[in-house]
């Protein structure tokens, strides 16, 4: 049976993985090198909550996805381009720093403070989804700390799969130890699930979705409320791009035989 | 002056502290000693206030306050009962910094609970030093950034990456637990239990000294122009019975779905996303790290980050292995080489 779902998810924006890093420190404290122009893309665990909240939305008419995004204005545009063309969503650009570095609790507050201010949001019937950690910061907190802001407290981290019930209860799946899931059964909304990888493919581009949200995402951009985010007393004491680099040596004239006696006592006993 | 709680709670057995909850208390003995401040452990989940001694009696030597919330309600790990567990401890505490395991149990409420503490919370803490404050290591960017950072506000919850300290060990004695008392609230959620994707063996095992990597090569058509994924899965499987060995992924092969009727399924059928190292998959901790058909591009080895020794077997010598992200790299074809290996193996454990 369907149902109307209210679902908002939470994702920023990342540098592109395969870019070379570089910390630098500003007036403003660390940051990297150029990332103002680094290519950014939508943070990759987010983007999966992204695309499971399109599916369910899609298979439940009379639902609702707003995608909450907190970074410059004009980063956030470059990045809708491409994620507007992957799934239909209201976009809310909430105008901000970018990167890894500011305080996750400021974060979580203006992030909170705009889904609570949503136009037509009814929070009783609202799933609120995200990455269960970024890709910049990689902490695992903004999500749960929205969710706290907004009194909801059945939170899932680390989660595969939320099928629905019938009865507006669900399952969900969230990632333990060892390569497990915790099985949990929610009785309904609201609820906040931070995702991992679940089990969606990234869709397609499709331009004509694309072009139905570039009517509702310009106009969005351009009244993003700007925030500045406060330290709350973190400092940083020191920013490093650690030495990665080994002395490798490479085999290429050993035999098959050679390689596996030499692995065989490098392993050595379990 | 700083006080000090570590936050713990039981494994499966319900009458016993984690491995990762005994790390957290080390590094909470560690801390107090540098602070002379006061330390004060709680445990939480088990199922009686009998249980919850029990396994308070493994910390017992350290000499520290001990409180304990314990109830079947509070037994599973679910939102809002650990969070109103957690909250309660911290409130009996009275602590300015807050210790805490990186487990899935309490990343999923950390956060939450230091919001109503009216604190702060950093995670995936590596390392913790003490000079007039504490400070604290973490990486940012998926391990490609490291940092030090230090806190003034205060309770400053801090949750330490599993591995980075010595489990406590003690003579376990009689432990004088206080119970805290808190109301359990209303669960709309019920914990069903765990459940492993893969029916028949469980590849991922956090404990070996050993990572075994599997790359999208193992799926690609080989020198004789044909695929041999059957072949693949069996010797990879093998390795993984003989060696002990966790076994990662990449995310090419992760991502590759078999064709045919069983779609929705891996590849390889023992495979998921949860073996899948890096950017978008785990960072675990390992001695040594094997990589096999791999190309070792930098999205992947920045999950490797904490692997000690690192070797790979690529057909390509160009692959990004042979760029300082391994000691040694062998050029050559991983079927051969994986199949002697575990005849090797074989042979030493008959
Ligand atoms: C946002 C984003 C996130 C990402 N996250 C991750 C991540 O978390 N983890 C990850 O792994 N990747 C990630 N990637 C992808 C990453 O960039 C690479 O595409 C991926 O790691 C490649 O996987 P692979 O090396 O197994 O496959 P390939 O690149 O196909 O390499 C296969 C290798 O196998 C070798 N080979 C083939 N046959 C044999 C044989 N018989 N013996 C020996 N060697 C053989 C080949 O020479 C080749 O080097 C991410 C990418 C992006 C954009």
């Amino acid at each position: 049976m369907a149902q109307e779902l209210q679902i908002v998810v939470c994702a920023g924006i990342v540098p592109d993985p395969l870019q070379t890093l570089e910390p630098v420190t500003g007036p403003n404290g660390p940051g990297l090198k150029n990332e103002i122009v680094l290519p950014a893309v939508l943070d990759p665990w987010a983007a999966c909550a992204l695309y499971e909240a399109a599916q369910l939305v899609a298979k439940n008419p009379g639902s609702k996805l707003w995608l909450v995004s907190l970074g410059p204005k004009a980063k956030l545009q470059q990045v809708m381009m491409t994620v507007g063309q992957k799934a239909a969503f209201e976009l809310v650009p909430v105008d901000g720093p970018i990167g890894g570095f500011p305080d996750a609790h400021s974060t979580a507050a203006a992030l909170a403070e705009a889904i609570a201010a949503l136009p037509g949001l009814d929070r009783e019937r609202l799933l609120l989804f995200g990455g269960w950690e970024s890709a910049t910061r990689g902490a695992g907190v903004t999500l749960q700390l929205v969710g706290e802001r907004l009194g909801i407290s059945d939170q899932f981290q680390g989660v595969d799969q939320i099928t629905l019930r019938d009865d507006g209860s669900f399952e969900v799946l969230e990632r333990v130890e060892g390569g497990r899931h915790q099985v949990s059964v929610c009785a309904g909304t609201p609820a906040v699930l931070g995702w991992a990888t679940g089990n969606l493919a990234e869709p397609r581009n499709n331009p004509q979705t694309g072009m139905a949200n570039m009517r509702g995402i310009m106009p969005a951009l351009q009244k993003a409320k700007a925030v500045t985010l406060a330290a709350n007393g973190l400092r940083y004491v020191s920013v490093n791009l650690p030495k990665q680099q080994r002395e490798t040596r490479i085999e290429k004239n050993m035999t098959a035989d050679e390689i596996a006696r030499e692995l065989v006592e490098w392993i050595g006993a379990e | 002056m700083e006080t000090i709680l570590v936050l713990t709670h039981v494994d499966e057995t319900g009458s016993a502290l984690t491995k990762a909850s005994l790390e957290a208390v080390s590094a909470g003995v560690e801390l107090a000693k540098q602070h002379t401040a006061k330390l004060t452990i709680g445990v939480l989940g088990a199922a009686s206030a009998e249980a919850a001694t029990v396994a308070a009696s493994a910390v017992a030597a350290t000499g520290a306050r001990l409180l304990a919330i314990s109830g079947e309600g509070f037994a599973q790990p679910r939102y809002a009962t650990d969070a109103a567990g957690c909250e309660a401890l911290c409130r009996a505490a009275q602590a300015s910094i807050v210790l805490a395991p990186g487990s899935s149990r309490f990343v999923r409420v950390a956060a939450g609970v230091a919001h109503r503490l009216g604190g702060f919370l950093d995670t995936h803490i590596t390392s913790l030093s003490s000079n007039d404050g504490v400070d604290a290591t973490r990486w940012f960017y998926r391990q490609r950034v490291e940092a030090t950072i230090s806190r003034e506000a205060r309770p400053w919850f801090l949750l330490l990456d599993a591995g980075t300290h010595a489990a406590f060990e003690g003579e376990s004695g009689a432990a004088q637990v206080e119970a805290v008392a808190v109301t359990l609230p209303a669960a709309r959620t019920t914990v069903e239990g765990l459940r492993s994707p893969m029916r028949d063996a469980q590849t991922i095992r956090p404990n070996a000294r050993l990572l075994f990597v599997a790359g999208a090569g193992w799926t690609k058509k080989q020198p004789d122009g044909q695929i041999h994924v059957a072949e693949a899965g069996e010797l990879i499987l093998a390795f993984l019975r003989l060696s002990g060995a966790s076994l990662g992924s990449s995310k090419s092969l992760a991502d590759q779905k078999a064709e045919g009727p069983g779609e929705e399924q891996s590849v390889l059928p023992f495979l998921t996303h949860m073996n899948q190292i890096g950017q978008t998959g785990a960072t675990p901790r390992h001695a040594k790290g094997l990589s096999t058909c791999c190309h070792g591009e930098e999205p992947h080895v920045v999950g490797w980050r904490f692997i000690g020794e690192r070797r790979a077997i690529s057909l390509d010598p160009n692959c990004g292995w042979t760029r300082g992200k391994a000691d040694v790299v062998y050029v050559a074809d991983a079927f051969q080489v994986m199949a002697k290996v575990n005849s090797l193996l074989e042979a030493r454990s008959s």
